[in-house]
C-alpha cells in the first residue's frame, strides 16, 4: 500500500509501487480529470500538477511520488485559490470560464491537460505573450483543432488574473474570481 | 413492427414521470440506464410526434434526437430548431443520449448530416407537435387557435390576458398520439429568435470542470478490464491477422490477468485498468505476417498499373476541345494515407450475457453497430441495445466498431461486463485510414481565360466493410463496400464549382484488399482531389497572366460559389496580381493561395498565407481565411467552431500526416511517427461564415476542408514558383520539390 497526497487528502491506493499514476486516478479512484490519450508521454490528455508542476501521469510511477502533493483537474481551483491568496475556493478558475466564454471547444477531451497546463503557465507567468503561450502548450494536443480559441481563452483568463492581483493589492480578492 | 410499436410508449411512460428531473444535458442515459428489461428493442415508429418529442408537466421538453454528438455542438444546435419551433426558451429543452431502444433511427451521423437531415426533421416534428398543443389550447379556452400566442410554453390568447394555458397543462406526463405528417407550417426565418444565435453549448461547462462522463467513463458493475492484443500496425487488409502461438504462461505473474481468444482474435482481461494493460504488452504470440503490402515507395505504382475497375462519374460535352485549346494545364499529384486518430483511443463497455447484449460506444451509427454485433454474437437485432456515449472527437470512422465489437467479444468470452480500450498503437495502427489517392488531369481556356474542358482520372480503394475483430474471431473474409459513388471521385470538388462545357471524370477503383484498411476521414478524399485540381485551374491562370481570383471568378456563375470565393478573399483583403510574380533567391520567401472546393453538399472557400524556408524546406502556414456556405446556419458560433477546427486540421494535414508502413506493417503508431499540428505550428484562423436565413441547412462540419487544402498548395506556388505533387509537404520532400 502506497500513500500519496491527492488534492490535499492522503489516500492510500492498492495498487503495486510500479503502476503509472494515472490507472491510480482514473481506475482505483476514478477520477475523471485525468484520462489516457496515448500513455507515452506525448499528448498532455493525462496531466496533473506535481508541486505546481505539470506532469505525465502516465509515465509518472506512484513510488516516485510519496512525498509529493499531487493535484488534479478535480482539485485544481482549490490549488488556484491557495497559490493566488483567495479567501475562498472558487467553483472554477479563470481558466476555466475563459474557456467556456470563448466556447473553445469541440470534444473537450484534451481539456483536462490544456486547463492543467494553462494554470501552471500563468501561476509562473501572469501576462504571457502571445509566443510564450504557444511555447508553453506545445506539448499539449488538440485533434480537433481548438487551439485558437484555446489562444485566446488562456489571454482573457490572464486578463481576469491580473486585474484580481490588482485589486487584492488594493484590498481583498473576494468575490473578483 | 407491431412490437416496438407497443413497447416503446412504456418507455416513454416512465421517461415522463421523470419530468425534466433526470434529464440532465445528455448525461441521463449514463445516470439511469442499466438493461431494463421491460424495454424492447427500438428504432421508435418515426411517423410518430412521440418518437421525436415529449412535453413534461413542467413546460419542459425532451427531444429525442437520432444524432451523435461528436464535439461539433449538433445537440445544442438541433434543441435550438427544436425550441424555436416550440416557442420555449433553451432552458425548457432537453435530449437524451442515442440508444436504439429510445432514440429514432434518422441514419448515422455522417456527411455533415446531423443539420442537414435532422434539423428539418425535428423542426416539423416540432411546428407539428406546437400545432396541436395550440388546437387542444383553443379546445380548452374556447377561442380560435389562430388568437392565440405562445410563449415559453404559455399559451395566452392575444385578445384576453387572463385566458391562459400551458404546455405541462395540456399535455405534460402524456401522449400525443399523433401522426408525424410533416404537414404543420414551420416559422418563418422572419420570426427566428434563437435559429442563427451563437446559443452556448450546453456541455462546455461540464467538460470543463471535468465531471462530462465521456465512454472512456463509464463502468459497470463487476466490470473486467480489457485490451486487445494484435500485431503493433496492421499489414493488408486480406491478411486479416493470423496467430501461429500464443504462451498463456507469460502473464501468470499479473493475478487475475486472463487470455480471452477466438480463432485469430486475441484478447486478455484483468481487474485492474494496469493490469490488463500489461498483460495485452507481456503476452508472448507470435503472428505470420506475410508482407504483401506495397510499402508507401510502391503504393502508387501499385494502384496505378494494377487492375481496376472504371467508372464514368461525369460526361459532358466532348474534352477534345483541350487539344486545340489557347491554355492548357496537365497536372498530376498524389495524397497519402491519412488518419483519423482521435486524442482518446477509442473505447467500448459491454455486458452480454446468453440471451442479450448492452454494447455502449461511440459508433456514429448505433443502428448499423446493432447489426453488426447481432451477427458477431449469433444474436437477433432485438436482442442488442446499443448506446452511444462520446469520446474525442472522431473525425469519420476510427476504431470505433472495431473496438465496440472487441468489448462484445470479449464480455462473451468472459461471462461478465468488459470495457475495452485501445492503446494508441492500436488506435493509430489499425485504424480505417482515409484512402490514398492518385489524380491525372488536363484543363483548358480560351484567350480570354474562359474553361473550355476539364478532365480528371482519379485512383483509390473503397471503405473496407469487415472491421478487424469480426475478421479475426469469426474468419469473416475482408470486403470493400458496394461501388457508392460516395467513396469515388467527387464531380462537386472536381470542377463541378466551375461553368465548363466539356468534361470527363473517370473513376479508377483500385480493388482495396491488398492495402491498408480505409473509410472515410472528414471531407473523404476531398483534400487530394483539390490539391490536384485547383492546381491545374491555378496553373491556367498563371498561363495567362491572371490574378487566381479573378480567374476562378469569371468562371464561376453560381452565387454560392461565386459567395464563398469572395468572402475569403475579401475577408484576405486579396490584392490582384498574378501568382508567382514576386519570386525572390531569399531563404525564407512567402506566398499566398486561393481554392474553392467542397465535400457533398454545401460550398468552400479559402485563402491561405504561408512561409517556405527554401534551405530547410519547412513550410508553416501563417494565416488560414475559410469561408462555407452552409445554408441555414443554426448556431453560428459552433458552425465558426467547426471552421476553426476543419482549417487547423488541414493545416495539419498538408503539412504533417501521412501514415507509413512498410511491407508487412503500418509503422506510424503514436504522435512521433504520426505528427499532428501543435501550438507553435498553428496560423492565425479567420473563420467566415456566410449566412443564408432562407435556405435549408446544408452541413458545416467538413465542407472548407479542400478549399484550404488548394489554397496551401497554391501559396506554395506563389512562393517559390514550384508545384507539390504530393503532400504532406515534408522538409525532405519541400527540398527535392525546389531542386527538381
Ligand atoms: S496520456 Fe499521458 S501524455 Fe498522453
Ligand atoms: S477539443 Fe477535441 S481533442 Fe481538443
Amino acid at each position: 500500500m502506497t500513500s500519496l497526497t491527492i488534492n490535499g487528502v492522503s489516500i492510500e491506493v492498492q495498487a503495486g509501487d510500479d503502476t503509472p499514476l494515472l490507472y491510480v486516478l482514473s481506475d482505483e479512484l476514478q477520477l475523471q480529470g485525468p484520462r489516457f490519450g496515448c500513455g507515452l508521454a506525448q499528448c498532455g490528455s493525462c496531466s496533473i500538477l506535481v508541486d505546481g508542476v505539470e506532469t505525465r501521469a502516465c509515465v509518472t510511477p506512484i513510488a516516485s511520488l510519496k512525498d509529493k502533493a499531487i493535484t488534479t483537474l478535480e482539485g485544481i481551483s482549490a490549488f488556484y485559490a491557495a497559490q493566488t491568496g483567495l479567501a475562498s475556493v472558487p467553483q472554477t478558475t479563470p481558466v476555466q470560464d475563459a474557456l467556456v466564454e470563448e466556447q473553445a471547444l469541440q470534444c473537450g477531451y484534451c481539456y483536462n491537460g490544456m486547463i492543467i497546463k494553462a494554470t501552471e503557465l500563468l501561476l509562473n507567468n501572469a501576462d504571457p505573450s502571445d509566443a510564450e503561450i504557444r511555447s508553453a502548450m506545445n506539448g499539449h494536443l488538440c485533434r480537433c483543432g481548438t487551439y485558437p480559441k484555446i489562444i485566446s481563452a488562456i489571454k482573457k483568463a490572464s486578463r481576469t488574473i491580473q486585474l484580481a492581483r490588482q485589486s487584492a493589492g488594493d484590498s481583498s480578492m473576494e468575490g473578483v474570481v | 413492427m407491431k412490437k416496438i410499436l407497443t413497447s416503446v410508449p412504456l418507455k416513454r411512460r416512465s421517461l415522463l414521470k421523470a419530468g425534466g428531473a433526470l434529464i440532465i444535458n445528455f448525461n441521463f442515459q449514463k445516470a439511469s440506464f442499466g438493461q431494463n428489461q421491460s424495454l424492447l428493442a427500438g428504432p421508435p415508429d418515426p411517423e410518430q410526434i412521440d418518437s421525436w418529442i415529449a412535453i413534461h408537466q413542467d413546460n419542459s421538453a425532451t427531444v429525442f434526437i437520432g444524432f451523435a454528438e461528436l464535439g461539433q455542438g449538433c445537440s445544442t444546435a438541433l434543441l435550438q430548431v427544436a425550441a424555436e419551433e416550440l416557442d420555449l426558451s433553451m432552458t425548457q429543452v432537453s435530449t437524451i443520449g442515442l440508444d436504439t431502444h429510445i432514440t429514432p433511427n434518422q441514419g448515422g451521423t455522417y456527411s455533415s448530416s446531423a443539420m442537414r437531415v435532422g434539423g428539418p426533421q425535428i423542426q416539423r416534428a416540432a411546428a407539428e407537435a406546437r400545432q396541436a398543443l395550440l388546437q387542444m389550447a383553443a379546445t380548452q379556452l374556447q377561442v380560435e387557435a389562430d388568437s392565440l400566442q405562445v410563449e415559453n410554453g404559455i399559451i395566452s390568447s392575444t385578445r384576453n390576458n387572463a385566458l391562459s394555458t400551458s404546455y405541462g397543462e395540456l399535455i405534460g406526463n402524456r401522449q400525443f398520439n399523433l401522426a408525424f405528417t410533416g404537414n404543420a407550417p414551420v416559422k418563418s426565418p422572419d420570426d427566428y429568435k434563437l435559429v442563427g444565435t451563437p446559443y452556448p453549448r450546453n456541455d462546455f461547462p461540464l467538460k470543463a470542470k471535468g465531471i462530462y462522463r465521456y465512454i472512456q467513463h463509464v463502468r459497470l458493475p463487476n466490470m473486467l478490464h480489457g485490451r486487445i492484443v494484435r500485431p503493433r500496425g496492421q499489414g493488408a487488409y486480406k491478411d486479416g491477422v493470423q496467430v501461429t502461438g500464443i504462451n498463456e504462461d507469460s502473464i501468470v505473474s499479473i493475478p487475475g490477468a486472463r487470455v480471452l481468444r477466438q480463432n485469430n482474435f486475441v484478447g486478455v482481461v484483468a481487474q485492474t485498468e494496469w493490469d490488463a494493460v500489461k498483460a495485452a504488452q507481456q503476452l508472448e504470440v507470435s503472428w505470420e505476417q506475410p508482407g504483401s503490402l506495397p510499402g508507401n515507395e510502391s503504393l502508387f505504382e501499385r494502384m496505378e498499373k494494377g487492375m481496376t475497375n472504371e467508372r464514368v462519374a461525369v460526361e459532358e460535352g466532348d474534352v477534345s476541345a483541350f487539344n486545340t485549346a489557347f491554355a492548357r494545364s496537365e497536372f498530376k499529384a498524389h495524397g497519402p494515407y491519412q488518419a483519423h486518430v482521435p486524442f482518446a483511443p477509442n473505447c467500448a463497455v459491454a455486458d452480454v450475457s446468453q440471451n442479450s447484449a448492452l454494447v455502449m460506444c461511440s459508433s456514429q451509427d448505433i443502428y448499423n453497430t446493432r447489426t453488426s454485433i447481432a451477427n458477431l454474437l449469433g444474436m437477433d437485432t432485438e436482442q442488442v441495445r446499443v448506446q452511444f456515449h462520446d469520446g474525442a472527437g472522431t473525425f469519420g470512422h476510427s476504431c470505433w466498431d472495431d473496438v465496440a465489437q472487441a468489448a462484445a467479444l470479449m464480455s462473451s468470452m468472459a461471462g461478465q461486463p468488459v470495457r475495452v480500450q485501445f492503446m494508441r498503437w492500436d488506435e493509430h495502427g489499425w485504424d480505417t485510414y482515409g484512402p490514398a489517392h492518385i489524380g491525372k488531369t488536363r484543363i483548358s481556356a480560351d484567350s480570354n481565360g474562359k474553361l473550355v474542358s476539364y478532365e480528371y482520372e482519379g485512383w483509390q480503394h473503397h471503405w473496407s466493410l469487415i472491421e478487424t475483430s469480426e475478421q479475426t474471431a469469426k474468419g469473416t473474409p475482408a470486403a470493400e463496400w458496394p461501388p457508392f459513388p460516395a467513396q469515388q471521385i467527387n464531380p462537386r470538388t472536381l470542377g463541378g464549382m466551375y461553368d465548363i462545357p466539356n468534361r470527363y471524370l473517370l473513376n479508377h477503383h483500385v480493388p482495396g484488399l491488398d492495402y491498408l484498411k480505409g473509410a472515410w476521414l472528414r471531407s473523404p478524399v476531398d483534400l487530394s482531389f483539390s490539391f490536384v485540381s485547383e492546381q491545374a485551374i491555378d496553373d491556367l491562370a498563371f498561363q495567362l497572366g491572371m490574378d487566381p481570383w479573378q480567374f476562378r471568378q469569371q468562371n464561376i456563375s453560381e452565387y454560392h460559389w461565386l459567395g464563398v470565393l469572395n468572402a475569403a478573399a475579401e475577408a484576405a483583403n486579396w490584392q490582384s496580381r498574378p501568382a508567382a510574380e514576386n519570386l525572390s533567391n531569399a531563404s525564407i520567401v512567402r506566398g499566398r493561395g486561393i481554392g474553392v472546393g467542397t465535400h457533398l453538399a454545401s460550398y468552400g472557400g479559402a485563402v491561405a498565407e504561408i512561409e517556405v524556408n527554401k534551405r530547410s524546406g519547412e513550410v508553416k502556414v501563417l494565416h488560414l481565411y475559410g469561408a462555407i456556405d452552409a445554408g441555414l446556419v443554426v448556431n453560428t458560433s459552433n458552425v465558426e467552431n467547426q471552421i476553426i477546427g476543419q482549417l487547423v486540421q488541414t493545416a495539419s494535414r498538408m503539412l504533417l500526416e501521412e501514415v507509413t508502413f512498410n511491407k508487412t506493417n503500418v509503422t506510424s503508431l503514436d504522435w512521433a511517427s504520426y505528427p499532428i499540428l501543435r501550438f507553435e505550428q498553428c496560423p492565425e484562423i479567420t473563420p467566415i461564415i456566410v449566412q443564408r436565413l432562407n435556405e435549408a441547412p446544408s452541413g458545416a462540419g467538413e465542407e472548407v476542408m479542400a478549399a484550404a487544402a488548394a489554397a496551401i498548395a497554391n501559396a506554395f506556388f506563389d512562393a517559390t514558383g514550384k508545384r507539390m505533387t504530393m503532400y504532406p509537404f515534408t522538409p525532405e520532400r519541400v527540398r527535392e520539390t525546389l531542386a527538381g
